[in-house]
C-alpha cells in the first residue's frame, strides 16, 4: 500500500466522524501509518448528509483531500447515492445493509453488506452503530488493523461504554471475516 | 534567549490524534500560556475550546471576551499583569483586533494572536482555506511597527511554532502572529507532545530591581528586555504615545524616531536569529517553488512530478514568514532561473519575493482566491513555465 483514500459517509449523529477519527488515530498512533483525516465544516456538513475523509499512506500524506476514494462507507441511502459513483473499478464499497437500497449490482465493485444498525440494536443500543460498521471495515479492507483500532478507542468514547463498544467492533469484525470467508457480498442475508 | 523546562502542568506529552486548532492551544499551554482570550469564530473555534476545557486543569485563565476588539485589550492587560496570553480568530476578527495590536506593538507587549485564515474579503468565506491575511498581518495597523509571524504547515507545526511564538514573545517583547489556514486547523493529524522536560521556554522575565531603575522600555533594537509587572509596586506608564523608557509620553520628532527605529530595528536586525527556513535540494536548482503553511505541502507534490520530468527545482518553505526571508531570496537571486510563488491568495508573498529577486530572476505568481488549495498540477504547470 502507498496511498489509500477512505470516506466514511452517513447522517449526522450515526458516529461518522467518529469513524474516521478513531481509524486515523489507529492507523498513525498504533498501525505506524501517516494518516490526515479531514471533514466539510460547509453548510453542506450540517443536516443530513455528513462524511469523513482519510488519506493513508505509508509516507507523509503531502495532499490533505482525497482525490480518488478507494474505500466508500455509507450507512445512509444519501450518502451511498451521493458518493458511490466516485469508486473505481475495484473500489471498495461497504453500505448499511437495511438503510441502503442499492441503484445497481455494482458488479464491478468490491460491494460488502452489513446490518450494522440491527447489530448494535441487539447489542442494546443503535449508538454503536458505527462501531459495528468500524469492525466490518476492518475486517474486510485490512487498511488497519484490529489491534489498533481497539487501542484506538479509549478516550475516542465515553470511557463507561467501552466494553459495549468493543463488542460492537468485534460483532461487525466477525461479521466481516465470515463474509469474506464464504466469499460472499452480503446479498443473501 | 534563557530558556527553562516547560511546566509539565500544560503539557499533555505524548502521542495525538489532534487537529490543528486543538495543537494551537496544546502549544500555548505547553508555553507557560495561562490567560486566554477569545471570540469564537469559524475556522479558529476548536482552539478557544480546547483552551477552555483544559484551562482549569492546568490552572488557566479563559475568557470569551464580548468581541474580538475586547480580546486583545485583555491579552494587553493580562500580560502587563504578568501572563502569557494567546487569542485565536480570523479574518474578520483580526481585522477587529488591528487596532489594539498596533497598541501591543507600541507598548512592546508579548503575546500571541493565531489567524486561522478563511476566505475573504469580509466575511467570505467561514468554513474554507486561505492565506489572504499574509499582508494584512504585516501591515494591519497603522504607523511604523513590526511583528513576527509563524506559517505552520500541519497540526505538529501548530503545537511546535505556538511554543516557539511564545518564546520569540517574550525575548522580543512583540506580538507574534500564527498565520494559519482552515485546512491546517482542521485537519486531523499525528502530534506527538515532547515531554515538558524536552520543551524549551523563555520565561517571563519581570524587572525586580530598585524602584528608581525601573524601566519599562529600553530603546536599543534588541530583546530581551524585562517586563514591569503591574502590582509589582514600581510607578511606571503605559501608553499608545511616543514615550520615553519610564513609558512617559514624549511627542516629539526626535523620540519618535528613537522609539520606531527600536521598534522596528529589534526584529529586522535580528533576523538571522529570528527566520526559520525548511530548504530542500536548492544548491543547482533552475527554478526555487518559495512557499508556506499548507499550500507548501501541496508544493511539494508538485515539486516531485517536476523533478520526475528532469527539472532540477528546489523548496524554500518559509516557516517564518514575517521578517520576510530577504537575504535569502537576495542570495539566490540570479542564480536561479525563477522562483515560483504559489499561496492562497491573489498574489501577496510574491510581491515580497519579486522585490527581492529585483529583476535578477523571474517571479512565477500562481495564485488563488481561496476556498481550497492548489491543484498540485497548477504548480507543476508554473514550474515547466518557470524552467523555460
Amino acid at each position: 500500500m502507498s496511498t489509500q483514500e477512505i470516506r466514511f459517509s452517513g447522517f449526522g449523529g450515526q458516529g461518522i466522524i467518529r469513524c474516521a477519527l478513531i481509524t486515523g488515530k489507529a492507523l498513525s498512533l498504533y498501525d505506524d501509518k501517516f494518516a490526515t483525516m479531514t471533514q466539510a465544516f460547509g453548510p453542506e456538513a450540517r443536516g443530513s448528509a455528513c462524511a469523513a475523509q482519510l488519506v493513508v499512506s505509508d509516507e507523509r500524506v503531502l495532499y490533505p483531500y482525497i482525490t480518488h476514494p478507494g474505500v466508500l462507507v455509507a450507512l445512509s441511502q444519501e450518502a451511498y447515492d451521493k458518493y458511490y459513483g466516485e469508486l473505481p473499478k475495484g473500489g471498495i464499497l461497504i453500505v448499511e445493509e437495511d438503510l441502503v437500497k442499492l441503484r445497481g449490482e455494482h458488479l464491478d465493485l468490491r460491494l460488502m453488506r452489513v446490518p450494522a444498525t440491527r447489530f448494535a440494536e441487539e447489542l442494546g443500543n443503535r449508538l454503536f452503530t458505527n462501531l459495528v460498521a468500524l469492525g466490518f471495515f476492518t475486517a474486510v479492507t485490512n487498511v488497519v488493523t484490529a489491534d489498533a483500532m481497539k487501542k484506538a478507542l479509549p478516550g475516542l468514547v465515553p470511557e463507561r461504554f467501552l466494553k459495549i463498544n468493543i463488542k460492537a467492533f468485534d460483532k461487525g469484525y466477525e461479521h466481516g471475516i465470515q463474509m469474506i470467508s464464504k466469499n460472499t457480498r452480503g446479498d443473501a442475508s | 534567549m534563557k530558556t527553562v523546562p516547560a511546566d509539565p502542568k500544560g503539557v499533555d506529552s505524548g502521542p495525538h490524534f489532534m487537529d490543528g486548532d486543538h495543537a494551537l492551544a496544546e502549544g500555548a499551554l505547553a508555553a507557560g500560556c495561562r490567560f486566554f482570550a477569545g471570540y469564537p469564530i469559524t475556522p479558529s473555534t476548536e482552539a478557544a475550546e480546547r483552551f477552555a476545557e483544559r484551562a482549569p486543569e492546568v490552572g488557566a485563565m479563559f475568557i470569551q471576551m464580548e468581541d474580538e476588539l475586547a480580546s486583545i485589550a485583555a491579552l494587553i492587560g493580562a500580560a502587563w499583569a504578568g501572563q502569557k496570553c494567546m487569542t485565536v480568530t480570523c479574518g474578520p476578527g483580526f481585522s477587529l483586533m488591528t487596532e489594539n495590536l498596533g497598541l501591543a506593538c507600541m507598548t512592546e507587549t508579548p503575546m500571541v494572536i493565531a489567524n486561522v485564515q478563511r476566505g475573504g474579503p469580509s466575511t467570505g468565506l467561514p468554513t474554507l482555506t486561505a492565506q489572504q491575511d499574509m499582508m494584512q498581518a504585516r501591515y494591519g495597523p497603522h504607523g511604523d511597527n513590526m511583528i513576527i509571524a509563524l506559517c505552520p504547515d500541519s497540526p505538529q507545526e501548530c503545537f511546535d511554532l505556538t511554543v516557539e511564538a511564545f518564546n520569540l514573545s517574550e525575548f522580543y517583547r512583540v506580538p507574534v502572529i500564527i498565520l494559519t489556514d482552515e485546512t491546517v486547523g482542521h485537519m486531523h493529524e499525528k502530534v506527538v507532545i515532547p515531554p515538558a522536560d524536552q520543551i524549551k521556554v523563555v520565561p517571563r522575565n519581570n524587572y525586580n530591581g530598585p524602584k528608581e531603575d525601573c524601566r519599562p522600555y529600553k530603546f536599543d533594537s534588541k530583546g530581551g528586555h524585562p517586563m514591569v509587572r503591574a502590582g509589582d509596586g514600581y510607578n511606571f506608564h503605559i501608553t499608545g504615545l511616543t514615550h520615553n523608557e519610564k513609558g512617559y509620553p514624549v511627542m516629539t520628532a526626535d523620540q519618535n524616531k528613537i522609539v520606531v527605529t527600536h521598534l522596528m530595528e529589534k526584529i529586522n536586525s535580528n533576523t538571522d536569529q529570528i527566520i526559520r527556513l525548511d530548504e530542500d535540494q536548492i544548491d543547482g536548482a533552475d527554478v526555487v517553488v518559495v512557499s508556506y503553511g499548507i499550500t507548501s505541502r501541496i508544493a511539494v507534490k508538485a515539486i516531485q512530478d517536476a523533478r520526475k520530468e528532469g527539472i532540477k527545482v528546489g523548496s524554500l518553505r518559509m516557516i517564518t514568514i514575517w521578517p520576510f526571508c530577504e537575504k535569502r531570496i537576495r542570495e539566490l537571486s540570479g542564480k536561479v532561473k525563477a522562483f515560483v510563488v504559489p499561496e492562497i491568495n491573489y498574489g501577496q508573498m510574491v510581491l515580497e519575493v519579486e522585490r527581492c529577486a529585483a529583476g535578477r530572476s523571474k517571479v512565477i505568481s500562481v495564485n488563488h482566491c481561496g476556498g481550497a488549495v492548489h491543484d498540485p498540477d497548477v504548480i507543476l504547470d508554473a514550474i515547466r513555465k518557470a524552467n523555460q
